[in-house]
């Protein structure tokens, strides 16, 4: 019983102890209704992501709703024989994973809800090199994550410089990648796009629903008050 | 209501009459309910909880159809409902949008008691069936809770479940008897499954059947604090300062009824996390029995008793006089209808002795909510030079302080509302 007690205590008092406390987040320049940026994104996604992260949760064909068709999806971004109804699991087995990664890379289909836009587009801008780590890689926004810098050919390797002076780091590309980094910083905000998309599908869409909600409550709203104005005339 | 019964044949109302008090139902609680005439902004709240208890129930019941209270299918069977059912999305929202702003309009409600005096005789009774509704709404937003089984169900679950375990002798047998398991799993959320949509319910709908039943028999209170009731027509018997709750009040009501829905509308569809005030982050992780979260905070409707909690210092290395100080703040509504000693009800013909005591309880629950739902080293420490508090949690020293505050409203009511200089109270009600 003293170790649920100790668990107890320790609970109570929550601890801010995050690895990343005191990195600032970039703001991720996103845009939902850039339906060529959410397309760009679900191809980097399909391409670079989708083979250790599944997204269990989304079902291809809900890419229609970044302005694709049927055909479109099954052709340029469906490489398993899956079905365009199927979800968008691995193949990789979560045991397998962890004996390789130490950790089942997780599911997602709702990070963007758990970590934030921000979060997502400062961490895959954050990688660097690192030999201590067992996979050559590190993060600033995610110490000694286990996750290797999957998109290292596009961004090319930062490196991490210290400043002994001022007690700062900041990153400096040492090798150059395949894009600039001005072109690499726009992939990661697709990505992103794409992922705050998936997270949430019909987000969007029903904001224009919304809007009619609203519109039709504030009409309920008016003929109410004159409903009652007229009936409380006598009351005084 | 002796008429009706002979008139049996003449039409289907009469027919119903002659076995089921329809019509005279309908008088004693709508048409010929007669509640004063000066409700004001604060007496839509009543009718928007009973609204809101209708939307949980009916939201509840379609989320029930695909729903997996199975630990391994939980968290993908919310996914799921957001995704595949039709409309699942916006239901899931309409239930979870609706847990929060239930305890919006409840808290709302019950400062409408604390200002009009609406506890105190003869109303004492639907105070004490009001804070029992309180506390059951309270276990089945914690029950609920769980059920999308994501980090902060599973974590804030396992928090509050151990917060039994400090029960001095049978604490820790409490606890696992509440589990039903060592961890919180497939055991725990299969009963609180249960519990959340079953149990908690009923009991929660004969509350309030209680509630408006004990209303209906001593009459409303209103922002005067006058007993209508005193001055009738002497030859209709009607209150003169009443009128019939059907028409005047439904149509009111439904006025603030399409301002609710339009506020309600608008966090479904723009705001459902409510900036992870109503849907936190975390959740949207799937519970993991290995890996605590770095902060695990309540709901906001949780935060204030939270912040007491974690404000009592332990003693004698117990953690049970913070449980039992929590448990405290919300249990001494109750004795509420015993404490105010003021000869008047409303805070209108109050003196400025319970206004001043009031605005602080209503500043120490406003300041520790929002404590509760920050990490106790929000604010930094005082430096260790600081006489008394030196290297305390700046946070911690704040919460304790209006924990305080907090019970002494309730503590010192007794004096404070008795020595407190009253107007003189109308003899009917004003404008």
């Amino acid at each position: 019983m003293k170790t649920k007690i100790l668990l107890l205590l320790a609970l109570l008092v929550p601890l801010m102890a995050v690895a990343n406390e005191g990195i600032k987040l970039d703001h991720a320049p996103i845009d939902p209704n850039n339906q060529a940026s959410l397309q760009r994104g679900a191809k980097t996604f399909v391409n670079y992501c989708l083979n250790c992260h599944s997204a269990a949760y989304m079902r291809y064909n809900r890419l229609q709703d970044i302005g694709l068709t049927d055909e479109q999806i099954k052709s340029n971004l469906m490489f398993a024989g899956e079905k365009v109804g199927d979800t968008m699991t691995v193949a990789m087995q979560k045991t397998e994973a962890k004996a390789w990664f130490g950790v089942t890379p997780p599911d997602l289909s709702v990070e963007a809800r758990a970590r934030g836009a921000d979060w997502i587009y400062s961490y895959l801008r954050s990688f660097y090199r690192d030999d201590t780590r067992p996979t050559g890689w590190n993060n600033l926004v995610y110490e000694k994550v286990a996750m290797p810098h999957v998109l290292w050919t596009l961004q090319g390797e930062q490196v991490l410089k210290v400043d002994e002076k001022t007690e700062t780091h900041r990153l400096v590309l040492n090798k150059p990648g395949i894009q600039t980094p001005a072109e690499y910083d726009q992939t990661i905000a697709d990505l992103v796009n794409y992922l705050v998309f998936m997270a949430e599908p019909y987000k969007e869409r029903d904001k224009h629903l919304g809007l009619l909600v609203l519109a039709f409550l504030g009409l309920l709203f008016v003929l109410s008050y004159y409903l009652k104005k007229e009936f409380w005339k006598d009351i005084h | 209501m002796a008429n009706n019964t002979h008139q049996e044949s003449k039409n289907l109302v009469g027919w119903i009459d002659a076995r089921f008090p329809l019509s005279s139902t309908l008088k004693a609680h709508v048409t010929e309910y007669y509640a004063p005439k000066n409700f004001n902004f604060w007496y839509f709240f009543g009718a928007l909880a009973t609204l809101i208890l209708v939307i949980q129930i009916l939201t509840g019941i379609f989320l029930t159809m695909n729903y997996k209270p199975e630990a391994s299918l939980a968290f993908a069977s919310v996914e799921y409902i957001m995704r595949d059912v039709s409309w699942g999305r916006l239901i899931r929202y309409m239930h979870s949008t609706g847990a929060s702003m239930f305890f919006v309009v409840i808290y709302l409600h019950m400062f409408r008691g604390l200002m009009y005096g609406s506890y105190k005789t003869p109303r004492e009774l639907i105070w004490l069936f009001g804070v029992g509704i309180f506390l059951v709404l309270m276990g089945e937003a914690f029950f609920g809770y769980l059920l999308p089984w994501g980090q902060m169900s599973y974590w804030g679950a396992q928090v509050i479940i151990n917060l039994f375990t400090s029960i001095p002798f049978i604490g820790p047998d409490i606890s696992l008897w509440l589990r039903g398991d060592y961890t919180v799993s497939d055991a725990t959320l299969n009963r609180f499954f249960a519990f959340h949509v079953i149990a908690l319910p009923l009991v929660l709908l004969g509350l309030v059947v209680a509630h408006l039943i004990a209303l209906h028999e001593v009459g409303s209170n209103n922002p005067d604090g006058v007993e209508i009731k005193k001055n009738k027509d002497p030859k209709t018997h009607i209150p003169l300062d009443g009128i019939p709750f059907h028409p005047y009040y439904t149509i009111k009501d439904l006025m603030g009824v399409s301002v609710f829905l339009l506020v309600f509308s608008a966090i479904i569809f723009f705001a459902p996390e409510m900036g992870g005030y109503f849907l936190e982050a975390n959740n949207f992780i799937p519970a993991d029995p290995l890996k605590t979260p770095a902060h695990i905070a309540p709901v906001w409707y949780f935060t204030p008793y939270y912040s007491i909690l974690r404000a009592v210092p332990p003693i004698l290395n117990s953690q049970f006089p913070g449980v039992a100080a929590m448990g405290l703040s919300v249990v001494s509504f109750a004795f509420l209808p015993w404490l105010d000693r003021s000869p008047v009800k409303s805070i209108r013909y109050r003196g400025n002795l319970y206004k001043k005591w009031l605005a602080a309880f209503v500043v120490s629950f406003l300041i520790l909510g929002y404590l509760g739902t920050e990490p106790s080293n929000v604010w930094g420490q005082f430096s260790v030079n600081t006489p008394l508090f030196g290297g305390a949690d700046r946070a911690t020293v704040v919460a304790r302080i209006f924990s305080v505050v907090y019970f002494s409203f309730f503590a010192f009511m007794p004096w404070y509302t008795k020595r407190d200089k009253t107007k003189p109270v109308p003899e009917r009600v004003t404008g």
